[in-house]
């Protein structure tokens, strides 16, 4: 059962005439990682940043079609492009969680970091937030490296230091969708590493998706793969078929390495 | 070999000119140090003026700095950050384009305008009317820096910020100011600098005071009006208190701007 429905979907950004993204049609499925791969500028990281709707931070984006999220506790869809109240957008942003190509720390200490999402959701408890955040560190794999410095400010932790923090502050709220954007890209292959593995264990969790430029992370740890190319979505299946058996040619042209 | 040579003459004429520069630089620091530590006395500190001291000029240029930061330092903020947060084209760039220009403008303006919308109805010179003309030079300055440290924190701290659900005053507040708050302080602290050693908006809006008031509703204590009226003195002795005063001001001037410079550099 997919957790978010993409349907139909055109995302045009402001001052350009032609849309970016061109009818999009793409489940993101519940507990697993779809990968978004594609060449630079063929509207992946758009994609993404509609899902969360981060684009509505600047004005003028036109969206159609339908973004379908699935609400864990009513059960039910709902379109998150009808969206326009603030506490809506919160919610949305509660349920669709993002981590970013850069670490993104805050400029605050490790626990406040992990802290403030749920602080944003109303917890005040101070015995219920620090179970949260060991919880939340605990589970992206940092708490062993920081529990002894968790008043220490977060921008003394390495990058990938850094960048698992992030995935412990998204994950702290409990979203049902995380959304990667390029997240190692701007790591060493071992912080990377760690970050793959922690992604594949938080699929139990929450249901991912992740945009890369490494076509070799999309089969490491993605179920699903999508391939788009200037706006338009080529080909979407189980990642082994898109990379072993794809059907269209512009698909295998791109994994083989043909262009891109 | 041409291109050897050029390199040559454009590196020792950039060099010669650095030295030009410097060296009036440190003329008149030596010029000041001289003549200014020949009249020092730390009785300055304690006498006001009409002993021939400068305690009463000192808390006055203090004081009237001060209440133009209370004056300019909130507003200058909160205009910056409404032009970089919040602010959208056009309003926002003639907003900015504005205050630059205020920036430039003649402090003697500033003077002129702050007597005659204030001088002029009450009637008589105050520490009020003096404070107001330095805050009009303070905020745009502070809309400057405000501005540009705004500018320098990265989008995605912001887009952070709002993904994890924050409204958009709670991403301003809690994360990019403090991220861009060093820069700002530095800033703030520079504009301080800059107004404290300011005559011409207070020529004739505060004037200056022989004695010692807190009293703002009346001429007010100034160091730098007070120097201008001093050096312009017949008798050597005021021109002599003109240089001590010259020394002490310039001594706060640079104190204040190195722990400016001091605190950005210990960030980094």
């Amino acid at each position: 059962m997919p957790v978010m429905n993409i349907k139909k979907f055109s995302f045009t950004y402001p001052g350009v005439s032609d849309p970016s993204l061109k009818n999009i049609t793409l489940p993101i499925k519940k507990n697993k990682i779809t990968a978004l791969i594609g060449p630079s500028g063929c509207g992946k990281s758009t994609l993404l940043r509609s899902m969360n709707r981060i684009h509505d931070l600047y004005p003028g984006n036109k969206y159609e079609g339908k973004i379908d999220l699935l609400d864990f506790e009513s059960g039910k869809y709902k379109n998150i492009l009808d969206i326009k109240k603030e506490n809506e957008f919160i919610k949305l942003r509660q349920q669709v969680g993002m981590i970013f190509q850069k670490p993104t720390p805050f400029p605050m200490s490790i626990f406040d970091n992990v802290a403030y999402g749920l602080k944003i959701d109303g917890i005040k408890n101070k015995s219920e937030l620090s179970d949260r955040v060991e919880a939340a560190l605990k589970g992206s794999a940092l708490w062993s490296e920081v529990s002894d410095r968790l008043g220490k400010s977060a921008m003394g932790l390495s990058g990938g230091q850094q960048q698992r923090l992030c995935i412990a502050r998204a994950v702290a709220v409990k979203p049902e969708v995380l959304l990667f954007d390029e997240p190692t890209s701007a790591l060493d292959p071992i912080s990377t590493a760690a970050i793959e593995e922690l992604i594949v264990e938080l699929r139990n969790d929450i249901s991912i998706a992740i945009v890369t430029h490494n076509m070799q992370q999309a089969s490491r740890i993605s179920d699903y793969t999508a391939f788009m190319y200037l706006g338009d979505l080529v080909e979407y299946d189980k990642t082994e078929n898109i990379f072993l058996n794809p059907k269209e040619k512009r698909t295998e042209d791109y994994i083989t390495g043909r262009f891109g | 070999m041409r291109r050897l040579l050029i390199n040559k003459i454009i590196l020792t004429l950039s060099t010669i000119s650095a030295l030009i520069g410097l060296a009036f630089l440190a003329w008149i620091l030596v010029t000041l140090f001289v003549k200014g530590l020949s009249s020092f006395h730390f009785s300055l500190f304690v006498n006001d003026l009409i002993d021939n001291g400068l305690r009463n000029l000192i808390v006055g240029q203090f004081i009237l700095a001060g209440m133009a930061s209370v004056i300019g330092i909130p507003l200058g903020m909160v205009a910056g950050i409404y032009i970089r947060e919040y602010g959208q084209g056009r309003y926002a760039n003639l907003i900015r384009n504005l205050s630059d220009i205020m920036m430039s403008a003649p402090s003697i303006v500033i003077g002129a305008f702050v007597y005659a919308i204030i001088v002029v109805p009450t009637g008589h010179t105050s520490g009020f009317a003096g404070s107001i003309a330095l805050a009009i030079m303070m905020i745009p300055i502070v809309i400057s820096t405000t501005d540009s440290m705004l500018s320098l924190v990265p989008k995605e701290l912001r887009e952070a910020g709002i993904a994890l659900g924050a409204s958009k005053y709670k991403v301003i507040f809690d994360i990019v100011i403090k991220s861009a708050k060093v820069g700002i302080m530095t800033g703030i602290l520079l504009a301080f600098a800059r107004i404290v050693g300011e005559t011409a908006p207070l020529l004739f809006t505060s004037q200056t005071s022989n004695y010692f008031t807190l009293d703002l509703t009346h001429a007010f204590p100034s160091l730098s009006v007070s120097i201008y009226d001093l050096a312009s003195d017949v008798q050597t002795s005021s021109r002599d208190l003109a240089w001590a005063a010259s020394f002490i001001l310039t001594v706060m001037v640079l104190v204040i701007n190195l722990t400016g410079k001091f605190i950005t550099r210990n960030k980094k």
